[in-house]
């Protein structure tokens, strides 16, 4: 078509420098409605164009190209061309279109989705979430399609890449909700508790008007989590926690909160009765994997608070004291957990004893200090970060005109800072 | 030498330690060890006691004495004979349906009786009441006061104690001088321990100690202190009771006369009472320099003690650290102490708590112990022995480890250094981690708010 063709030697023309870019922008969002209808004839125009110089321009037809219905063959070429944009295209031009860019990705997400292998959208997702962001803090709204796939294509370990990065600018809350969960979710799955504990508590306290339902699902996870790690559960929220969230998660996770009471008592036996009578209901949230943890984590609890008061004791003892069935049993499970470096202790087979040692660290390697100092240093960054952040809102006249229209109302040391002129 | 009443399968104390506290049956009925291994001797068990908490004591005994019959008669027996000296005949109706005609035709209802008396409580209410009128409108506050106190003696002495107290604390605003008060107040205390509300106790032994200290004698003193003694035992509060316990003979007037002083309060409490009460309590929780300062070094609780002699060496043993035979003697006493109505419900605290503190105190001086030695020196198996320490290290008051494969106890104090540098590391990443979800939340609360601000017209 006529139109499209005019439109590609603009693109073409048009691509070098920025203002000319801006110029073509506004061409591009003028022509943006007519290029819909003509989805189908449009992928030859995009053989045209060069996704690294005319990436704008190739943003917005290839947008056009795959918002009308795809078939599943041409899904294949199409994940293929979307994901050579990707890794092509030049990032400045693509930021001046982000809810474009963002839509080409969740296409490709779909894509991959609908041909059952998400595998092939990962590589893709992660480097357009590299050229979206506008610094490694700034959490886009591909975040949470990113580890999305990677869930279902089992990345774990790329996922945990992109966790790694903190979060401090949000687009949408929304996504921040997602992202939290899902990659709570990835934490789990390999098992670093700890990261896991503190991105799903992100989601369970995190501001909203309302209760959602991910925040439902993180808070059963959490209330999981929370004893594999920690060995209890409190069901106290902080204190920062919306209302709406203190209100109303506990009703939705009843049979979660009586496990967690359940694994109070310390009875391993009544633990696992809990877990047969209820096995639907978590089956059902797709948390059984999950809560047999939590019942072989008791164990080790218990193991743990034997390290206490004993220096030696029997293989024989420890079963007993534990509810375990045998010696031999006994045997395997504190194996296991030396392994895993969760206790210090030996084992004497001749005699049947298990000989608890203390925690070898002694706090004087190299190593050691070199962690307390980066640990310092990230510690001081942050500090930084808030009073910065402390100082921004200071100025911000939004909150400048409400405190002073409060002052009267409070009358505390803080609003002195205030300048009158703010009063009303 | 005390076999009056010789029980068919009481525990049997050894002679020579009984012999060693007491010369041979020379003493005064009252000063008679009471409280002793021997079954409980009800008859003189009682005699201690006059006035109604005689009564419900016997009730008491009766009611938990268990398959004792020949006990349980005796002490319903001896409760009959003393409220038919009374005038309460809803006691009298309790009684004897409980001894339900075992003790033969001279102790079945006698309603005659019964009803002899209900007539005449009902004219001398009468009387009273017109008598209280006639006083108020002459407005003569010393006969208010007086009619007052005659109703609330009245209610007393037919068991109604709640009213009882309702008319003794009407008289405080007749009361003008302080001696009034003083009687008031020892009035309100009686009826109180009665009915067991001791937050009542407490606030009116307070209210008669802010007098002018003059105006209190060392008897009423004394009395005082008792009850407030045994309103922190009923509140389980050990330490502060035992205190109030130590100080009942503190006045220095009373050296001599101790245990003459506390017969005066023979309608709540005996001497022995407060000696037993006193020590278990100061055992239960003085620390060891409390206990030598208090109990073991003062003379005036040293009277008291005298009267149970078996607690005396009891506590003796404790500080001497004689273990087992400590122990001996706490479980000798059991069987009577549950039959006291007041530390009833506390035994097996006590006892828990001053069994711990022995075991505490063996293991207190020693680098490694061995389990074997001790278990002989408590007289319990090594196993047992293992679990009870077992729960202390869990509990955090010994600080040491079983090696359970050479029985050997180890002390152990934990290393501060590593400690320090442990606690350090973590406060550290949880600060990190507060702090990063905190600036988080920050910036959605401020995206929420722009997007509202954004949003209005």
């Amino acid at each position: 078509m006529d139109s499209v063709e005019a439109l590609v030697t603009q693109i073409q023309g048009l691509s070098s420098t920025a203002g000319d870019v801006s110029r073509l922008h506004i061409i591009l969002k003028q022509s943006d409605d007519s290029l819909h209808p003509e989805s189908t004839r449009l992928f030859p125009a995009l053989d045209q164009l060069d996704p690294s110089k005319h990436s704008l321009g190739y943003l917005y037809i290839l947008e056009a190209c795959s918002s009308g219905p795809v078939s599943k063959e041409r899904a294949s070429s199409l994940v293929l061309t979307i994901s050579r944009f990707i890794s092509s295209c030049a990032a400045e031009q693509v930021r001046l279109a982000t809810e474009k860019f963002v839509s080409v990705c969740k296409r490709l997400k779909d894509q991959a989705l609908l041909l059952e292998a998400p595998m092939r959208g990962v590589a893709p997702m992660l480097t357009a979430i590299r050229k979206l962001q506008t610094s490694s803090e700034h959490l886009t709204a591909l975040h949470p399609e990113f580890l999305l796939l990677c869930l279902l294509a089992k990345c774990y370990k790329t996922g945990l890449s992109v966790l790694h990065d903190d979060i401090s600018e949000v687009d949408q809350p929304r996504d921040l909700f997602l992202y939290s969960y899902y990659g709570g979710m990835i934490c789990i799955g390999q098992k670093k508790f700890r990261k896991a504990l503190e991105l799903l508590h992100n989601v369970v306290t995190a501001p909203m008007s309302s209760i959602n339902a991910i925040a439902v699902e993180a808070y059963k996870k959490y209330i999981l989590v929370s004893l594999i790690h920690h060995g209890q559960f409190s069901t106290n929220l902080p204190k920062y926690t919306s209302s709406a969230a203190q209100r109303n998660l506990k009703n939705f996770c009843q049979p979660y909160i009586e496990l967690a009471n359940s694994y109070g008592t310390g009875k391993v036996t009544e633990l696992e009765i809990y877990v047969q009578t209820n096995r639907e209901k978590f089956e059902s949230d797709n948390n059984l994997g999950l809560v047999k943890q939590v019942v072989a984590s008791m164990y080790k609890r218990n193991i743990q608070r034997l390290t206490q008061t004993y220096l030696t004791l029997s293989l024989q003892d420890i079963a007993s004291t534990v509810q375990l069935n045998s010696a031999k049993e006994a045997e395997m499970h504190v194996l296991q957990m030396i392994q895993d470096g969760e206790i210090y202790a030996t084992i004497n087979q001749k005699d049947g004893m298990v000989r608890f040692l203390e925690d070898p660290e002694q706090y004087k390697t190299c190593e050691m200090i070199e962690h307390i100092d980066s640990s310092i240093q990230r510690i001081m960054a942050l500090s930084r970060k808030l009073t910065a952040m402390d100082e921004n809102i200071s100025c911000d006249p939004l909150y400048l005109s409400k405190a002073g229209r409060e002052r009267p109302r409070f009358d505390l040391d803080d609003y002195d800072s205030v300048p009158q002129k703010f009063n009303i | 030498m005390e076999g009056e009443d010789e029980p068919s399968g009481g525990p049997m104390i050894d002679e020579e330690i009984y012999a060693n506290g007491i010369g041979a049956g020379e003493e005064e009925k009252r000063s008679r060890p009471i409280i002793s291994g021997e079954q409980l001797d009800v008859e003189a068990y009682a005699s201690l006691y006059t006035g109604r908490t005689k009564i419900t004591r016997l009730l008491f005994i009766a009611d938990h004495c268990g398959n004792n019959q020949a006990m349980q008669l005796e002490a319903l027996r001896m409760a009959y004979d003393e409220i038919k000296k009374g005038e309460n005949t809803q006691l009298f109706r309790e009684v004897v349906q409980k001894i339900d005609g075992r003790l033969g035709p001279n102790y079945t209802m006698d309603s005659a009786w019964c009803d002899t008396v209900d007539r005449r409580a009902e004219q001398k209410k009468e009387k009273l009441e017109n008598e209280l009128n006639a006083y108020r409108t002459n407005l003569i506050k010393e006969s208010i006061r007086m009619g007052y106190n005659d109703f609330g003696d009245f209610y007393y002495a037919h068991g109604a104690l709640g009213d009882a107290f309702k008319h003794y604390v009407r008289t405080r605003d007749y009361c003008t001088t302080s001696k009034h008060i003083i009687h008031m107040c020892m009035s309100a205390i009686l009826v109180s321990i009665e009915m067991g509300q001791f937050t009542h106790v407490t606030s009116y032994v307070s209210k008669a100690e802010q007098l002018p200290d003059n105006n209190l004698d060392a008897i009423t003193a004394a009395k005082l202190r008792c009850a407030a003694g045994l309103a922190h035992l009923e509140a389980k509060k050990y330490k502060l009771a035992a205190r109030k316990f130590k100080r009942t003979g503190a006045t220095p007037h009373f050296l001599e006369t101790g245990p003459e002083l506390a017969n005066h309060y023979n309608e709540i409490i005996a001497p022995q009472d407060v000696a037993t009460y006193g020590g278990l309590c100061a055992l239960a929780s003085f620390d060891r320099t409390e206990l030598k300062n208090k109990v073991i070094d003062n003379l005036n609780f040293r009277n008291f003690l005298e009267l149970v002699p078996e607690v005396r060496e009891l506590i003796n043993d404790f500080y001497s650290s004689h273990y087992a035979s400590c122990l001996d003697y706490l479980g000798n006493l059991k069987a009577n102490l549950l039959l006291d109505i007041h530390l009833h419900d506390h035994v097996e605290t006590l006892y828990d708590q001053i069994r711990n503190k022995a075991l505490i105190q063996y293991t207190h001086p020693f680098v490694s112990v061995d389990l074997r030695i001790m278990a002989n020196a408590f007289k319990t198996s090594v196993g047992g022995l293992e679990k009870e320490l077992e729960a202390l290290i869990t509990d955090n008051q010994i600080q040491a480890r079983i090696d359970s494969h050479n029985k050997i106890l180890y002390a152990r104090h934990a290393d501060q250094r590593n400690a320090t540098f442990q606690r350090v590391l973590q406060t550290g990443s949880e600060f990190d981690r507060d702090v990063r979800s905190m600036l988080l939340r920050a910036n959605l609360i401020k995206y929420e708010f722009n997007l509202r601000a954004s949003r209005k017209p």
